[in-house]
């Protein structure tokens, strides 16, 4: 905490008129600003009704989903790959229920969406954003306090979740995991987290959009069944424009129809986070897009270690940070331009 | 010291599109004083106070406040402002208190002094009670003095009050403007209240400045403004027979100009400083009941509709001109 500038003092600097133009040392901005709007904003997400239902919602659906895959797993473990259980717990899908992954891909979004859709807007209606203003901050403060809360959020919850998922999954198998199962599992993790920021950086940008959180709301809601359903099939629908497949179309056709299908739908984020999550967590992905049967002729059927597993979705990995960042970048000068009107 | 100048705009000026909301605005504010914004909606009051705070950027024109200059200099200018907008908003989830600790916390008030002084304005606005219950339950009285604590919070040299009154019934009016008088001449906070809401403010403001369509039509105390608007009374007068009332003889009376009749009331114009007792006088002598007789003219009400009159047909004639 800076210490209390003097208001005397300040009274008599002015009563001189001295430093008419230099700011002088006792008015320094307050550099304590990004601190106090990421508590305030901390406090506000972690005991708000929202958080509750959407953590118990996304904790349930993963706890449910990992248990019908660890008693499904021991049908599986009898095989020759009775390696990596505790990660294959992740993406194994039970009798009835899909897998872990399957169910963060989907909900992780509506996470990063319910954190960020009114964080701008709401106070805008509310009257508070004005006074928050006027206040002797600077204006970042404000967009980076109420980000990193979010992202602070988030990391929470993942982490929590997903440590408490593994170590479940530990007790259930009895399978003690290897040095190489933990760094994958934390890498994604990591993934996760990314992915999310990324819906929530889009929730804020069109938060600070839209005058309605109910329309922000739902223009990101759309904005994620777009992504997450519709690119897929719009891709597929391209590519058989395209290269149109019939019954006698050759090799060559074919191989470009799938290519393009994957690389339009690699457009979508959640195409990205899906094949990447999947390369960490199946060490026996060895390639993501098509492969030729000459290619595949005489390789040896084993795991991939982990840095070919990385190499494998770096453009991934890479690819949603550079989203998240590029629209938070848009996010925050938006929101430093943006003029307070009467 | 007194006559000090705290805020001066020099030809201010803000355009929105093709709207000029604030047009070649000069105003001076001396240190000290209770100033009055007064203005029909839309007139601009709220435009000029947000570029005075830097939270709004002229489109030309220069803004003086206490030395600094709010384009550049913003920090340092909202360190000693206090701005209450017309929708103060605050977090419905929290209480009174925890607001203001908010706001304490953002202005780098320690903790501990910060809780000191959240005390003891919340005595000065008379929250004390309420201090611990959630914003969400406040009346509008209740939101607009816990405004005003949390624009004291930082100990302001300068107040701006948006629409202060708005939404108050006349008893947290009033409670609500003695708070602002106070102030002013307690504390000697430079205050600057915009409003549409005459009455009220011409109680508690030293001048008011007049602002019709971005531009300030008149400035002054209110007795001033009633002399520069001529001497010309008017005299409103209420009797028991209205059809007897005995027009010619009134005109008589040397200095009345006029005798109007408005339904049930009888206006008179003239131009003497002292007409009223000279009518009472010989109304008394006719034997005429008289159940009202008010002098208006040096009431903000009229100065306000006529500058606000002039002012449009100004504004009128400035337009047909081109055709």
């Amino acid at each position: 905490m800076p210490k209390l500038p003097n208001l005397n003092k300040i009274k008599e600097s002015f009563q001189k008129k001295a430093a008419t133009f230099k700011e002088d040392s006792s008015r320094l901005p307050n550099s304590n600003g990004l601190a106090t709007v990421f508590f305030k904003e901390l406090a506000d997400q972690l005991s708000s009704t929202r958080f509750f239902i959407l953590f118990s919602l996304i904790t349930l659906t993963g706890i449910v989903s990992f248990y019908s895959a660890a008693s499904n797993i021991r049908g599986t473990t009898e095989d020759a790959i009775a390696n990596f259980v505790l990660i294959r717990l992740f993406t194994t899908s039970g009798s009835s229920l899909p897998s872990f992954t399957w169910f963060l891909s989907i909900l992780g979004p509506l996470v990063g969406l319910s954190l960020g859709f009114d964080a701008i807007n709401a106070e805008q209606n509310s009257g508070t954003m004005t006074r928050l203003l006027a206040q002797p901050i600077y204006r970042d403060d404000v967009i980076n306090g109420k980000f990193l809360a979010r992202f602070f959020v988030l990391v929470l919850m993942t982490l929590a979740l997903g440590f408490f998922v593994a170590g479940m999954g530990i007790i259930i198998t009895g399978v003690p995991p290897t040095g190489e199962e933990i760094i994958r599992l934390l890498l994604y993790l990591v993934l996760s987290i990314v992915y999310m920021a990324f819906w929530l950086v889009l929730a804020m940008l069109l938060s600070l959009m839209f005058r309605q959180t109910a329309t922000s709301a739902l223009c990101g809601i759309s904005m994620w069944l777009f992504f997450s359903i519709f690119v897929p099939i719009l891709a597929g629908m391209v590519a058989d424009a395209i290269f149109p497949i019939t019954s006698n179309s050759d090799a060559l056709t074919q191989l470009y129809n799938v290519r393009v299908s994957q690389g339009l739908s690699r457009l979508s984020p959640s195409t990205l986070y899906s094949e990447a999550s999947v390369t960490l967590l199946s060490p026996n992905v060895r390639t993501l897009g098509p492969i030729l049967l000459e290619q595949a002729y005489g390789a040896i059927s084993g795991f991939l270690p982990l840095g070919q597993s990385l190499l494998l979705i770096w453009p991934h990995i890479t690819g949603l940070i550079a989203g998240t960042l590029i629209i938070f970048g848009i996010t925050y000068t938006l929101f430093l331009r943006q003029e307070i009107r009467a | 010291m007194h006559d000090e100048k705290i805020i001066e705009t020099r030809e201010l000026t803000k355009v929105y599109g093709s709207i000029t909301a604030v047009d070649h605005l000069n105003l001076t504010i001396k240190r000290g004083e209770i100033f009055g914004l007064l203005g029909p909606n839309g007139a601009g009051k709220t435009t000029t106070i947000l570029m005075l705070m830097g939270l709004s950027e002229p489109t030309s024109g220069s803004i003086r406040l206490a030395g600094l200059d709010p384009v550049r200099q913003a920090l340092s200018v909202k360190r000693i402002v206090g701005y209450m907008p017309d929708n103060m908003g605050f977090y419905g989830d929290l209480t009174g208190r925890e607001n203001l600790f908010y706001t304490a916390r953002l202005n780098g008030i320690a903790p501990d002094k910060a809780k000191d002084k959240i005390e003891e304005l919340l005595i000065k606005v008379g929250l004390k009670e309420a201090s611990n219950r959630k914003v969400r339950e406040y009346s509008r009285g209740m939101r607009q003095r816990l405004g005003i604590a949390d624009v004291l919070l930082k100990d302001p040299e300068v107040i701006f009050l948006d629409e202060p009154t708005l939404g108050l019934d006349p008893e947290g009016t009033k409670e609500l403007l003695d708070i602002i008088l106070d102030l002013g001449k307690k504390e000697g906070k430079t205050i600057l209240i915009s409003s549409h809401l005459l009455h009220q403010i011409q109680a508690i403001c030293d001048r008011v400045g007049i602002f019709v369509k971005g531009k300030l039509v008149a400035v002054g105390s209110i007795s001033d403004l009633a002399e520069k608007l001529g001497s010309e009374q008017a005299i409103e007068l209420k009797t028991s027979n209205i059809k007897a009332f005995p027009a010619d003889e009134i005109k008589a009376i040397p200095g009345v100009n006029s005798v109007e009749f408005h339904e049930d009331m009888v206006i008179v114009k003239g131009e003497t400083q002292h007409l009223a007792p000279k009518i009472a006088k010989a109304l008394v002598a006719k034997d005429i009941d008289i159940y009202h007789l008010r002098a208006r003219s040096s009431d903000l009400d009229d100065i306000y509709s006529r500058y606000f009159q002039e002012g449009e047909a100004k504004e009128n004639a400035q337009a047909a001109k081109p055709k």
